[in-house]
C-alpha cells in the first residue's frame, strides 16, 4: 500500500519552501524504492510550524515540522514515512496543543483535505448542509441563517440573515450572489487560505445563499494579488459544475445556479461593497452612495447579496448542523466563531478559529508566544489598516464586535498584526494617512485630500515644528474625515491616527523643539 | 514573463472574447495586458469601440486600477509589501536594502527590472513579504530577492 504524505500547496507555504520539500520528498523516496502518494493539502494555519509534513498512519496523521530540504534525508532515516520519530517531530498532529485548542467551524477541513477532491470534501462532511437546504423552504434557510445569528466576516459585522431576507423579499427577474474576496487588510489572509485550502465550502455557502434568496448568478470577486486563490477557485468551479452541483440542475434539484470569477484590479476600496460591484461592471471603483442599498439595488441594479469569503463558508456548517450549534457559542451579540489572523511580529502567527470572546492577550501571548524579536510588546493593531492601535494595557479586551468598540477599536475582518518596542507610533499614523491617500476612490474631498494633509502634518510633527499646534490641528482634520466621509476609508482612517495619538502620544512628542 | 509583441490585429482577437461579456471593460483592459504585457495608449479607442462605451470611460478604468500600466513591462518585477504586517518585521528596511542591491528606486522602473511598492500580499505571518514576477516570498531578505531574480533572468 502507497503511504500517504500531506505537503501544504498553500500560497503562504509556498513562500518559504514547501514546493522544493516536495520534490525532495518525491525524489528520496524514488532513490529508496518507497511508494508514496503526496497530497498537497491546504495549511492547518499553525504557520510557525510550516513546512509542516503529514504522514497517514494507523493512529492518524502525524506532523513533522518546520521541515527543509535539509531535513529530508534524515526524516527517511528515522521513518518518518511510518510514522517514526525525528527531532522535527510534533506528533498526532491533531494533538498539537496550538491546534487542539481551536473551534474549527470555518476552517474544519482546511489543511486537512485535498482542496480539490469532491470525494475528500464529502467524506469531511462537504455538502451535507446544501443537501438538507434544498430539502427547505427559502424562508427557512433564511430564517436558520438569522437564528444562526452570522454577522458578516468583511468588516462591518451586518447579521447576514436580514441581509438575505431583504433580497428574498425584493421581487426581480434577476438577482445576484456576490462573494467579497477582495481581502486588502493587512494581517488578513483568512480569506486566502480557506479558498486555497477548502475552495468547495465557500461554493457550496455560495449556491445555499442563492437557494435562499432566489439567484442564479453569482461572481466571486477575488483580489489580484491572490493568484494561487484564484486558479483554485475557477479549478474548484469547474470540478463542481462536471459533478452536477453548479450549472443548470443543482444536484438533481431541477434548480439553477451559476458561479464564475472576477479578478480585482490591485485596488484597495475596490473591497467596499459598492466600489466593487462597480468593478464587477467593469467601471472604476468609486463607492456609490446609499440608499439603495445593494440589497435592493445590486450588481447591473438588480438585487444582490453581498458577502465576504468567511461569512458563505460558515454558512454550510450551519445548515448542516442547525442554528443552534453555531450559536452556542461565542458572548453577547457576537455568536459563533471568529477565525483570527494572527500577523506581524509574532513568534507563533497564523490562524486562529475560536469562539468570540477570547481576549486579546490570550491570542498574541498564550497562541501567539510574544514578539518574534523577542523585543517588548509595544502595539497591537486590531482589525486592518482602518483598525485602533492598542497598547499593552489594552490586552485584557474580549475579542469581540461590542468589546471591541468600547475599548475604542474594531474588530474588522479578525486581523491581529503585533509589534514590538522598536515601532514609531508616529510613523504608523502617517503610514495609514499616506494609505488612505493612495487608495482613496475620490468621490470625498475630506478622504481625498484630508489624508495628504494629514499625511504632511505628522510630519510637521515628526520634524519637532509647532508639535502642539500640529497636533491640534491634526485631531481637526480626523474629525472632518470622520463626518465628511461617505465611506469608511475616509471615514475610520482617523482610527488608527487617533489611538496612536492616545496611547502613544510620547512618540509624537519625543522630537519637540524645545 | 513572455509577452506578445502590440498589434492592433492581435488586440482586436483578444477584444473579441471579452466584449461580449456583462460589463466588459475592466475584463478587455485585463485581457490585453495579460497578451501584450501593458495597455498601450492606442488601445484606449478599440476598447472603446468594442465594448460601445465612450473613450473617457475607458481612460478612466485603465487610470484607476494600480495594476494596468501603459508602458511595456521591464523583464523582472519585484513588488514589496509595506503595509502593516510587514513594517512590524522590517519592510522598510527590506525596502532601503532592495533599492542598493537592485541599483533602482522604489516606483522607478528601466527595461531590466522595477521595484514596487504593494499593500499586502496575504503572507502577513511570515514577512516581509515579496513577489517577484507573480511568486510569493516569504521571511525575505534582498539577497533572496536579488537571487531570484538572476535565476530568471
Ligand atoms: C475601504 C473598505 C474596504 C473593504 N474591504 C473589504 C474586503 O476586502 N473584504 C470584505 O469582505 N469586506 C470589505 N469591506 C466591507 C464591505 O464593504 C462589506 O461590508 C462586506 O463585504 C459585506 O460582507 P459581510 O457582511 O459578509 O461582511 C471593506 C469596506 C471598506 C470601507
Ligand atoms: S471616503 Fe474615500 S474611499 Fe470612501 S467614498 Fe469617500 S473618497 Fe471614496
Ligand atoms: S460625496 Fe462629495 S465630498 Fe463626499
Ligand atoms: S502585510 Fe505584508 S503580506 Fe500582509
Amino acid at each position: 500500500m502507497s503511504i500517504r504524505i500531506y505537503v501544504p500547496k498553500d500560497a503562504a507555504v509556498r513562500s518559504i519552501g514547501a514546493d522544493l520539500v516536495a520534490l525532495a520528498i518525491e525524489a528520496e523516496s524514488a532513490r529508496r524504492g518507497l511508494s508514496i502518494d503526496i497530497v498537497r493539502n491546504g495549511t492547518r494555519g499553525a504557520l510557525w510550524l510550516e513546512p509542516m509534513v503529514e504522514v497517514e498512519t494507523n493512529e492518524g496523521r502525524v506532523a513533522y515540522g518546520p521541515v527543509t530540504v535539509a531535513d529530508v534525508d534524515s526524516l527517511f532515516d528515522s521513518s518518518f514515512h511510518t510514522g517514526g520519530r525525528h527531532k522535527l517531530s510534533l506528533g498526532l498532529t491533531e494533538d498539537i496543543a496550538w491546534l487542539a485548542r481551536q473551534d474549527r467551524v470555518t476552517f474544519a477541513r482546511v489543511g486537512v483535505i485535498d482542496p480539490l477532491s469532491l470525494a475528500d470534501y464529502q467524506e469531511h462532511g462537504g455538502l451535507v448542509g446544501l443537501r438538507r437546504a434544498l430539502t427547505l423552504q427559502q424562508e427557512e434557510i433564511v430564517t436558520e441563517v438569522t437564528q444562526s445569528g452570522l454577522r458578516g466576516r468583511g468588516g462591518a459585522g451586518f447579521p447576514a440573515g436580514i441581509k438575505w431576507r431583504t433580497v428574498m423579499a425584493t421581487a426581480s427577474d434577476q438577482k445576484f450572489i456576490c462573494c467579497n474576496a477582495d481581502e486588502g487588510d493587512s494581517g488578513t489572509f483568512a480569506d486566502r487560505m480557506l479558498m486555497e485550502g477548502d475552495p468547495f465550502t465557500l461554493l457550496e455557502g455560495m449556491t445555499i445563499a442563492g437557494l435562499a434568496v432566489g439567484a442564479t448568478e453569482a461572481v466571486v470577486y477575488i483580489r489580484s494579488e491572490y493568484p494561487a486563490a484564484y486558479a483554485t477557485v475557477n479549478q474548484a468551479i469547474k470540478l463542481a459544475r462536471a459533478f452536477g452541483w453548479l450549472g443548470e440542475n443543482v444536484l438533481g434539484s431541477g434548480r439553477a445556479f451559476n458561479i464564475r470569477t472576477r479578478l480585482g484590479g490591485g485596488s484597495y476600496v475596490c473591497g467596499e461593497e459598492t466600489a466593487m460591484l462597480e468593478s464587477i461592471e467593469g467601471k472604476r471603483g468609486v463607492v456609490r452612495s446609499k440608499p439603495p442599498l445593494p440589497a435592493i439595488f445590486g450588481l447591473f441594479g438588480k438585487p444582490t447579496v453581498i458577502n465576504n469569503v468567511l461569512t458563505l463558508a460558515t454558512v454550510p456548517a450551519i445548515l448542516a448542523d442547525g442554528a443552534d450549534a453555531y450559536m452556542a457559542r461565542g458572548v453577547g451579540r457576537s455568536v459563533g466563531t471568529q477565525v483570527f489572523q494572527l500577523a506581524g511580529n509574532i513568534a507563533r502567527g497564523g490562524i486562529v478559529e475560536t469562539a468570540f470572546g477570547v481576549t486579546l492577550g490570550e491570542l498574541v501571548n498564550d497562541f501567539g508566544a510574544g514578539t518574534l524579536s523577542g523585543l517588548p510588546l509595544r502595539a497591537v493593531q486590531v482589525g486592518g489598516p482602518l483598525g485602533a492601535y492598542l497598547p499593552v494595557s489594552s490586552l485584557n479586551v474580549s475579542m469581540d464586535y461590542e468589546s471591541l468598540l468600547a475599548a475604542g477599536g474594531m474588530l474588522g475582518h479578525g486581523g491581529v498584526v503585533v509589534f514590538d518596542e522598536s515601532v514609531d507610533m508616529a510613523q504608523q499614523a502617517k503610514f495609514a494617512m499616506e494609505f488612505c491617500a493612495v487608495e482613496s476612490c475620490g468621490k470625498c474631498t475630506p478622504c481625498r485630500l484630508g489624508s495628504t494633509r494629514g499625511a504632511e502634518t505628522i510630519l510637521k510633527i515628526m520634524n519637532g515644528e509647532d508639535v502642539q499646534g500640529n497636533k491640534k490641528l491634526l485631531l481637526d482634520l480626523c474629525e472632518v474625515m470622520t463626518d465628511g466621509s461617505l465611506c469608511a476609508m475616509g471615514g475610520l482612517t482617523p482610527l488608527p491616527v487617533r489611538s496612536a495619538m492616545l496611547h502613544f502620544n510620547e512618540d509624537f512628542d519625543r522630537r519637540a523643539r524645545a | 514573463m513572455l509577452f506578445t509583441p502590440w498589434s492592433s490585429q492581435a488586440a482586436s482577437a483578444v477584444l473579441d472574447a471579452t466584449c461580449e461579456k456583462p460589463g466588459p471593460v475592466l475584463i478587455s483592459l485585463q485581457a490585453l495586458q495579460n497578451e501584450f504585457g501593458y495597455v498601450p495608449k492606442e488601445a484606449v479607442e478599440m476598447v472603446a469601440k468594442a465594448c460601445n462605451v465612450s473613450r473617457a470611460d475607458v481612460h478612466g478604468v485603465l487610470t484607476f486600477y494600480h495594476d494596468l500600466r501603459t508602458s511595456p513591462p521591464p523583464k523582472n518585477s519585484v513588488r514589496i509589501c509595506v503595509a502593516e504586517a510587514c513594517q512590524s518585521v522590517g519592510s522598510r528596511k527590506l525596502v532601503e536594502d532592495a533599492e542598493k542591491v537592485f541599483g533602482t528606486q522604489m516606483e522607478e522602473s528601466n527595461d531590466d527590472i522595477e521595484l514596487k511598492p504593494v499593500y499586502c500580499l496575504g503572507n502577513c505571518a511570515l514577512g516581509p513579504s515579496a513577489m517577484v514576477d507573480g511568486e510569493l516570498i516569504g521571511r525575505a531578505t534582498a539577497n533572496d530577492l536579488h537571487h531570484l531574480v538572476k535565476a530568471k533572468s
